[in-house]
């Protein structure tokens, strides 16, 4: 870990794990796996990672150092990386390899911890605190562990660093949380940390240009067994479409007799909606 | 140590078995792990060695019949501030549930319960109906300081070998599993709404919407164990409460480690005082509103109906009201008694958030809006003219005149 110069700044390795999501939720599932199908479907940055990238922007701007941006997955996240770098990232790593196929969390975690731990160490590692696919959140916290390092959820402040503390907003169920922890840390954060910058046009040249670096299996020197489906203890044995209710009853007309019909159904239903709050 | 060893030419020394090991029998001596006597070859450092540094002789993962030395379910009993969260006896419910379905051998329901001065919770838990807790109540335990927490829960657990470990689907439950599942190196399912035991296999079956409940997935952790899954609030029922009610009691007895975290403050955030995912009653508005200053039309109707206000992106994105009303993929998802959604079009990425909600009554006054499609109630019409309608009649009823 390395000393912050006595009142000076603190160059910062900061690292954004940014996952490329379908832009529809329109999916599709193979039969045969029961994994998500994601060819041919228009592909975004889960919307939460672009608060973590702008975070991690706002961490360099502040403390000095450099960002680089992760994305695990199949080739087409490239352009999600080099969007990220239009953002204003410094560098992209693309971690993309056949055997990560059908990773569950903790075998993506295992992936992108062993990433990380190659590519750093790094003083800050930001998350988006759920993708908007899988919805887990998971992700986050179990590469926390592989890498041995402590990590705080739902982070909507970064108050600032000093030395080697970092002093946080977390937010919690009827409130927030202050709370300092140590570095190196892993944060995931929620949508109120900031407000991400639309991409400059330098940083849409540089995306253009710059050299994306990609590591396979075989650079991160993990066991076949722990990743890809045989790294992952959790199976989809089966996927379905939620029975939607097709349509209620729904009343028209004049809005008097409509509101009448809709209490009474309500009442005859046994969900009446009654006046809870005196007049 | 007999039968363990370091490979010392594929160790890194990068300090993750040190960390794993629940026994604090490795040390790094120069820059590679070595083991000391105090080793019991529980094979924790095995699995989490990413590099295969560490072997046991003959050791292989976990073989089959070894997943049935894990037996019952435990549930993880979050607490703050001296009370149990409102998901713990939703858990316990389900636990309860399960051990019902388990034909083979009747089953224990723990509960794992750690902090400091939480003896107190002992008798609410067995009021749910726990046949054990597992209590590990020493000082120094600050209930936030989830470091420590993962910690002696993953002792706690490899110790008392339960096969299925649930914990609730809140902000400190989705932080706390994962990082107790990957100690273990075991499976986790997020934010599940359903969950059985297959009558024949006896495996945990867990369900549990994805792609923003678009679609539904069922999962099993076959070959490790526990069998771990985080339980969405307001979905389950909750156990009922006898006071009276008794169990043993397990008392673990493990040095207590020092957080990472300085835990500063708890500050209550009056903003999130409008708590849309516990409410019972919620009346929602959107872009159909027109204009920021016709929320009020929406704050009346659930100030009367006793809800809580809740709104769609585009009206938070137009800055009519603040985030946190929020409901759907980016905001809060919300499970009421009853949904009201006002000049909202029920965008896929609204449903997810509101789907969930036992009775969702819609008015809009475009008859094809794909909200109709999931409201079980309905009215086409001006929100400007039904909202004020609606208010009165409930009013008027209530008054007991009727609903002329
Ligand atoms: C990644 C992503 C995440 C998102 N996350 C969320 C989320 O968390 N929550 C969310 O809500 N949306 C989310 N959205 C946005 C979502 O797709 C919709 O754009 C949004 O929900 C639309 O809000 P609305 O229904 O209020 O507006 P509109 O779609 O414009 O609908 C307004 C409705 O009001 C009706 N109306 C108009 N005037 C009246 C009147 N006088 N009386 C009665 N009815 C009237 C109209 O008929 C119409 O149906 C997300 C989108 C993306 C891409
Ligand atoms: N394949 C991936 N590549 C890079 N980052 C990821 C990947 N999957 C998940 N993440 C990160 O983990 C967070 C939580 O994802 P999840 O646990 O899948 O909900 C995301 O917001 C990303 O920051």
């Amino acid at each position: 870990m390395r000393e912050a110069p006595p009142g000076g700044k603190l160059p910062m390795k900061v690292a954004v794990c940014i996952k490329q999501v379908p832009g529809t939720t329109e999916v599709q599932v193979n039969p045969d796996t029961g994994t998500l199908m994601r060819e041919g479907v228009e592909a975004i940055i889960n919307p939460f990672d672009l608060y973590a990238l702008e975070e991690g922007i706002r961490l360099k701007e502040k403390y000095g150092g450099a960002v680089t941006v992760l994305s695990m997955g199949p080739p087409q996240v490239e352009s999600a990386i080099r969007e990220a770098i239009s953002y204003g990232a410094d560098e992209g790593v693309m971690i993309s390899d056949r055997s990560f196929a059908g990773s569950d969390t903790l075998a993506t975690a295992s992936t992108l911890a062993a990433t990380l731990r190659i590519l750093g160490p790094f003083d800050v590692i930001l998350m988006g605190r759920q993708a908007i696919d899988g919805d887990t959140g998971q992700v986050g916290p179990e590469t926390a562990e592989h890498l041995g390092i402590p990590h705080v959820t739902e982070v909507k402040m970064i108050e600032g660093i000093e030395g080697n503390r970092i002093t946080l907003h977390r937010m919690l169920e009827h409130g927030y949380l202050r709370l300092r922890a140590p570095l190196p840390i892993l944060l995931t954060v929620v949508k109120e940390i900031n407000t991400p910058r639309p991409a400059s046009f330098k940083g849409k040249l540089r995306a253009r240009q710059v050299p994306i670096k990609i590591l396979r299996a075989q650079d991160l020197e993990l066991s076949p067994e722990i990743v890809g489906l045989s790294g992952s203890p959790t199976r989809v044995v089966r996927v379905f479409t939620p029975p939607r209710p097709t349509g209620g009853k729904v009343f028209t007309g004049e809005p008097k007799e409509a509101v009448e019909n809709l209490l009474r159904t309500l009442e005859e239903a046994g969900i009446p909606l009654k006046c809870r709050n005196g007049s | 140590m007999e039968g363990i060893k370091v490979i010392i030419e594929t160790c890194t020394g990068c300090g993750l078995c040190l960390r794993a090991c629940p026994y604090q029998a490795i040390e790094l001596r120069e820059k590679k792990a070595w083991i000391t006597d105090k080793c019991i070859l529980c094979g924790a450092c095995v699995e989490v060695c990413p590099w295969k540094a560490i072997v046991i002789a003959g050791w292989k993962p976990l073989p089959k019949e070894d997943l049935s030395r894990y037996r019952g379910i435990c549930v993880v009993a979050e607490h703050r501030f001296g009370k149990l969260s409102p998901v713990v006896p939703e858990i316990v419910g389900a636990a309860l549930a399960l051990k019902g379905q388990f034909k083979s051998a009747p089953r224990f329901v723990s509960a794992l319960l750690i902090g400091t001065g939480v003896k107190t919770l002992v008798e609410d838990l067995f009021a749910y109906g726990v046949d054990e807790v597992w209590l590990l109540d020493k000082s120094g335990i600050d209930p936030f300081a989830e470091d420590i927490l993962a910690e002696l829960a993953v002792r706690a657990i490899r110790e008392r070998k339960p096969e299925i470990v649930l914990g609730g689907g809140t902000v400190m439950g989705r932080s706390l599993l994962p990082r107790i599942a990957a100690k273990l190196r075991t499976g986790l399912t997020a934010d599940c709404t359903e969950l059985t035991i297959d009558p024949e296999t006896e495996l945990l079956r867990q369900t549990r919407p994805a792609f923003g409940g678009n679609i539904m997935a069922t999962i099993l952790c076959e070959s490790s164990r526990p069998q771990m899954a985080t339980v969405r609030h307001k979905v389950m029922k909750p156990a009922s409460k006898e006071m009276g009610r008794t169990g043993r009691i397990v008392e673990l007895d493990y040095k207590v480690p020092k957080s990472d975290f300085e835990i500063l403050e708890f500050v209550e955030d009056t903003s999130q005082k409008i708590d849309l995912t516990e409410a019972d009653f919620i009346v929602s508005g959107g872009r159909g509103l027109g204009d920021p200053k016709n929320f009020s039309y929406i704050e009346e109707l659930a100030r009367v109906i006793g809800g809580t206000v809740g709104a769609s992106r585009a009206a938070v994105d137009a800055g009519w009201i603040p985030y946190p009303h929020q409901v759907g993929q980016t905001g809060k998802t919300v499970n009421p008694k009853i949904y009201i959604a006002c000049g909202i079009s029920g965008a896929v990425q609204h449903q997810v958030g509101m789907k969930g909600s036992d009775v969702i009554i819609a008015i809009n006054k475009d008859p094809n809006a794909p909200i109709f499609t999931i409201a079980h109630y309905g009215i086409v019409g001006d929100l400007f003219q039904v909202i004020p309608e609606l208010i009165r009649q409930i009013r008027s009823r209530e008054s007991g005149e009727g609903a002329s």
